[in-house]
């Protein structure tokens, strides 16, 4: 049972996303990257967060792998 | 409330002016305007200056009266409106409401942002902080981002298309290229447009608005007033504001924007007309699905029906209602605090018939619409002739 206490154990739906080509300054080396809206398992609301690995689409699901500053980067679910 | 007029207009071209500073540029518009409605700074009642973020782009805080003794008035009550890219809609809804009121009679509302001191990537950074910077922006969001998502949203939701997009770039392109003030005076192809160089997928160069230098400046007077200031006011029939959650992944669906529907449902009540009542509009095109979104929200489409509407030449300046005959954001720029007085500044010239190569025959009566952020402020203004 995915908790909001444990954040890296949150799993959910892809909402929706994008691939940024042109970013601020503070992520100008991390470009291209993801970043997508998830509808997050158990109604607890969405969230957003960046994508790591494999690229997804709206309705893909996904699980939580880590948090960097407070932000969830979320992995390409394997089921 | 007693009714309320435009009666005196100004605004300095948009573009990347290295050598104009921002104080330089809203003195341009105010003293244009002034000169519009043949008043002296000293009957100016108040002040209110739209600027969304002069501290970050030009380091200058404490801008209202920073701007209006510039402009020679002094001692009034002198004010700056922060709200995104609705900071000048924003402000002209405060002055209007104080006017409306009865508070005062002759009121100043300025817009000015002075942006292109800053590279594409700072840039970026200061937009951003219209967003929720402790979740969105944190994980790498930028406001073509938040749009970018949009967008994806819109095109699973309703088939909405990239040619789709491409039509609103290519249409405001078309009518920015008939504006002497416009930023970029260059019609693009639906080739051009399809293929820019991508910003954030789905959403490329074409998609986006201009990083631009502008003001604009309007002035307010009761209508019972206005022939003392010129012979062609225009009546704000009906302006409302409206608010929403500044980060996209609070909202319960972000293809349709709840402040614009809100804002746009009063101002058409106070106004005693509807969608199908509005002959043109000026639309915030931020990105070219904001457009259409607005298209939608403002009930001129059926919700998920604003691509289509725009691909097949509905809101081209030829079209039924046309929608950006200025260039839109997209084309004639996008300094953020200029462009909610722009806005209203080219919805009055063409009431005015003063739109030279752009005029369309139907120009009684006109909406314009001014956005905040990823939808958090809206201001709907509907103008008419008095």
């Amino acid at each position: 049972m995915p908790s909001h206490e444990d954040p890296a154990m949150r799993t959910g739906t892809v909402y929706t996303e994008t691939v940024i080509y042109s970013a601020p300054e503070a992520f100008l080396n991390d470009v291209p990257y993801q970043t997508a809206i998830v509808s997050l398992d158990g109604g607890i609301g969405r969230v957003t967060g960046r994508v790591i690995g494999d690229r997804v689409v709206i309705g893909d699901r996904v699980a939580e792998v880590e948090e960097r500053g407070g932000v969830p980067f979320f992995r390409k679910a394997t089921e | 409330m007693r009714p309320v007029a435009v009666v005196g207009l100004g605004k300095t071209p948009f573009g990347a002016f290295p050598d104009r500073d921002l104080k330089s540029l809203a003195v341009e518009a105010g003293q244009k305007a002034l000169h519009s409605a043949q008043v002296t700074p000293q009957a100016i009642e108040a002040f209110y200056l739209g600027n969304f973020a002069g501290p970050s782009f030009v380091g200058q805080n404490h801008l209202a009266p920073y701007v209006s003794t510039a402009l020679g008035i002094r001692g009034v009550p002198a004010t700056r409106f922060e709200a995104a890219c609705a900071s000048g809609g924003s402000a002209l809804f405060h002055a209007w409401a104080e006017v409306a009121a009865g508070i005062y009679d002759v009121v100043m509302v300025a817009g000015v942002e002075k942006m292109t001191s800053q590279t594409t990537a700072r840039v970026s950074e200061i937009l951003a902080g219209a967003g929720d910077c402790s979740g969105e922006m944190k994980a790498g969001n930028t406001f073509a981002s938040l749009f970018a998502m949009i967008a994806r949203r819109h095109m699973h939701d309703f088939g909405t298309r990239k040619e789709h997009l491409a039509a609103v770039a290519v249409k405001n392109h078309a009518n920015g290229a008939l504006n002497p003030d416009a930023h970029m005076r260059k019609p693009i192809t639906m080739e051009q447009a399809m293929a820019g160089k991508l910003i954030a997928d789905p959403l490329n160069l074409y998609d986006c608005s201009l990083i631009s230098d502008g003001a604009a400046a309007v002035i307010l007077a009761p209508l019972e007033r206005a022939p003392e200031f010129t012979a062609k006011p225009v009546r704000i029939l009906g302006i409302a504001q409206a608010s929403d959650y500044v980060a996209l992944d609070q909202k319960d669906d972000i293809t349709t924007f709840p402040a614009v529907r809100r804002a746009g449902e009063a101002a058409y009540r106070a106004a005693g007309v509807g969608a199908g009542d509005i002959q043109f509009a000026e639309l915030h095109d931020c990105f070219t699905i904001a457009e259409i979104i607005a298209s939608e929200d403002l009930g001129f489409v059926a919700r998920g029906e604003g691509g289509p509407y725009a691909f097949e030449g509905h809101s081209a300046r030829d079209g039924w209602r046309p929608i950006n005959t200025s260039g839109g954001l997209k084309a004639k720029g996008h300094p953020v605090g200029a462009t909610g007085i722009a806005q209203i500044c080219d919805v009055a010239l063409q009431i005015r018939c003063e739109a030279g190569a752009r005029q369309i025959p139907r120009h009684s009566l006109g909406l314009a619409q001014n956005l905040g952020g990823s939808g958090a402020t809206c201001v709907v203004t509907i103008l008419s002739e008095a």
